[in-house]
């Protein structure tokens, strides 16, 4: 068995990896591997046809395979180097990695630091409970964004979308222009997990009827999906009797969230945080296995790809750090703890040394002037409304928090009227 | 003309701000909530002449995939999106794509091409 030695290996070639290898060149790492267990680079932008992409980094609107294209680019010229059909089964606690690829069989490969980012998965059927039949059908909405983007298939001509996550209402506009019909999209919450903007250029646009408050609670067909049971839900989510109604569909996709992936940083003995499902952070983007990073969807899930490339060019960039023995270090451990309105945040905690950037949802929206901030006077933005859809940034400076007194062990995040 | 006050949401960018609009005829006269100037031009457009960038796949023959993604180069108007996804469907494109390839000049005499975003090579012959 061959054993590869590196500067830095990074797990998956999406947003967040090809970032991570372009920064951890930047910072001086002599020898970047990316490992991607596709055929091909790019991650799950490759089937996000749409455009919306890259507005930040790039300053003008981009499809997702647009966008990585640039970013691709960019990490060969930076001299990061690529293995593709190349999958990691087994990750150790140092982070060597186990590899296997068609070609070269199972190898090894030694690093002096690592970066996952493997991305996320979708919540499936499973998770959400709905009885009735298992018919043919059924799908989570990016299953059949790469059915119609990549495979050229199309998943059924009358679909419904349960959920309303970001990749469902692309996927109902999608199917429309392919000329399906969308018969509702059904969101369980008083408000849509998506974008708003996608609200209103996926399902205004169209006349697709979008249902806060209801929910799936019967699936109908044998073989085939014919219909759906939705039902109106109280403030407690529970069915309202007498609401119950048949919607005929041969098709319903699932847009219900997604979970960060972390089969790998669980194998390695990072921790893993019981709330964003993915590894438990400081501000250098570390996980509690010093020399293993992680950057992008694999951490918390983003709205945003320019937020999962910027995220992994720091952790990338810091790994290459650790790697040459330069990261600064820190004895002290501040805990960043969510307040009242906080429903996840990354990353967990701070060192105190440097900025840093803490990345929160809220639980309930705001709809009306309201502040972001972090106690002890470190951080205070105005923001018009704060929505769960949309992630807020959370800026501390470095020197406000040297200058924190030494009894300070936790920083308060949250949202609040004003 | 009257004044009619209309209730947005712009889609400028990934914000989408709230935006009420005032508008005289075709003529925008104010937006307010709006957080950037985008949303002046995205009212003005959507009184005028609604547009929408529109991105679809084409059919590849002899690709690695069997589809490639495709799309307008600029936004072109509302109205024409189905008449352009009808016409690209016609269409069946030799691999290898190059991104920016032109797939489809001056769709449906809206004057904006239909281009490749993605590289997509060929199919290896299999041994």
């Amino acid at each position: 068995m061959s054993e590869m030695y590196v500067d830095v290996a990074i797990v998956g070639a999406g947003p967040a990896g090809v970032a991570a290898g372009i920064g951890a060149r930047e910072a001086g790492a002599e020898s970047v591997l990316v490992l991607e267990r596709d055929w091909d680079l790019g991650g799950i932008l490759q089937q996000c046809i749409h455009p919306g992409f890259g507005l930040h980094t790039f300053k003008e609107e981009l499809t997702g395979p647009e966008y990585m294209h640039r970013w691709i680019k960019r990490a060969h010229e930076a001299g990061v180097q690529f293995l593709v059909n190349s999958m990691v089964f087994k990750m150790e606690p140092d982070g060597g990695l186990w590899v296997m690829n068609p070609e070269k069989g199972i190898f090894r490969v030694v690093p002096k630091a690592t970066v996952l980012a493997m991305g996320c998965r979708e919540r499936p059927l499973g998770a959400i409970n709905v009885p009735g039949s298992r018919p043919a059908g059924i799908y989570t909405a990016g299953t059949a964004q790469r059915f119609v983007n990549m495979e050229g298939y199309m998943p059924g001509h009358k679909a419904v979308i349960l959920g309303s996550g970001d990749i469902g209402l692309i996927m109902a506009r999608r199917l429309i222009w392919e000329g399906a019909s969308v018969e509702g999209v059904f969101e369980i919450m008083p408000w849509a997990g998506g974008l708003r903007r996608n609200i209103a250029q996926c399902l205004d646009d169209y006349g697709i009827p979008f249902y806060l408050e209801h929910s799936v609670i019967k699936i109908h067909g044998h073989d085939r999906l014919e219909g759906i049971t939705v039902v109106k839900v109280d403030e407690n989510r529970r069915p309202i009797p007498g609401t119950d109604r048949f919607v005929a569909c041969d098709t319903m996709l699932l847009a219900v969230g997604l979970i960060p992936e972390n089969e790998l940083s669980r194998m390695a003995g990072a921790d893993i945080h019981p709330v964003t499902g993915g590894p438990v952070l400081n501000e250098f983007y570390q996980t509690t296995r010093p020399s293993i990073f992680a950057a992008g969807n694999v951490v918390i899930v983003y709205d945003l790809a320019d937020w999962v490339s910027q995220e992994g060019v720091a952790a990338g960039r810091n790994a290459a750090l650790y790697a040459a023995g330069t990261l600064r270090r820190s004895e002290r451990r501040i805990d960043i703890k969510g307040g009242k309105n906080v429903r996840l945040f990354s990353p967990q905690y701070i060192t105190g040394c440097c900025d840093a950037t803490v990345y929160f949802r809220v639980t309930h929206p705001i709809e009306k002037r309201c502040r972001v901030f972090a106690d002890h006077g470190l951080f205070e933005q105005r923001h018009r409304y704060v929505r769960p859809g949309e992630m807020n940034e959370i800026h501390l400076k470095g020197a406000a928090l040297q200058a924190l007194p030494e009894d300070v062990s936790a920083i308060v995040i949250d949202a609040e009227e004003v | 003309m009257e004044e009619r006050l209309l209730n947005m949401i712009c889609v400028g960018c990934p914000v989408g701000c709230d935006i009420k609009v005032s508008v005289d005829g075709t003529n925008v006269l104010s937006v307010e909530g709006n957080t950037c100037p985008r949303a002046m031009e995205f009212a003005k457009a959507e009184i005028a002449n609604p547009t929408r960038v529109f991105a679809t796949t084409v059919r590849v023959s002899g690709g690695k995939l069997p589809v490639c993604p495709v799309r307008s180069r600029r936004a072109v108007p509302k109205n024409r999106l189905f008449d352009i996804s009808r016409e690209v469907a016609r269409l069946v494109v030799p691999a290898p794509v190059e991104i920016g390839q032109v797939i489809l000049a001056d769709a449906c005499g809206t004057g904006v091409d239909i281009v490749a975003t993605r590289d997509l090579k060929a199919e290896e012959e299999s041994a």
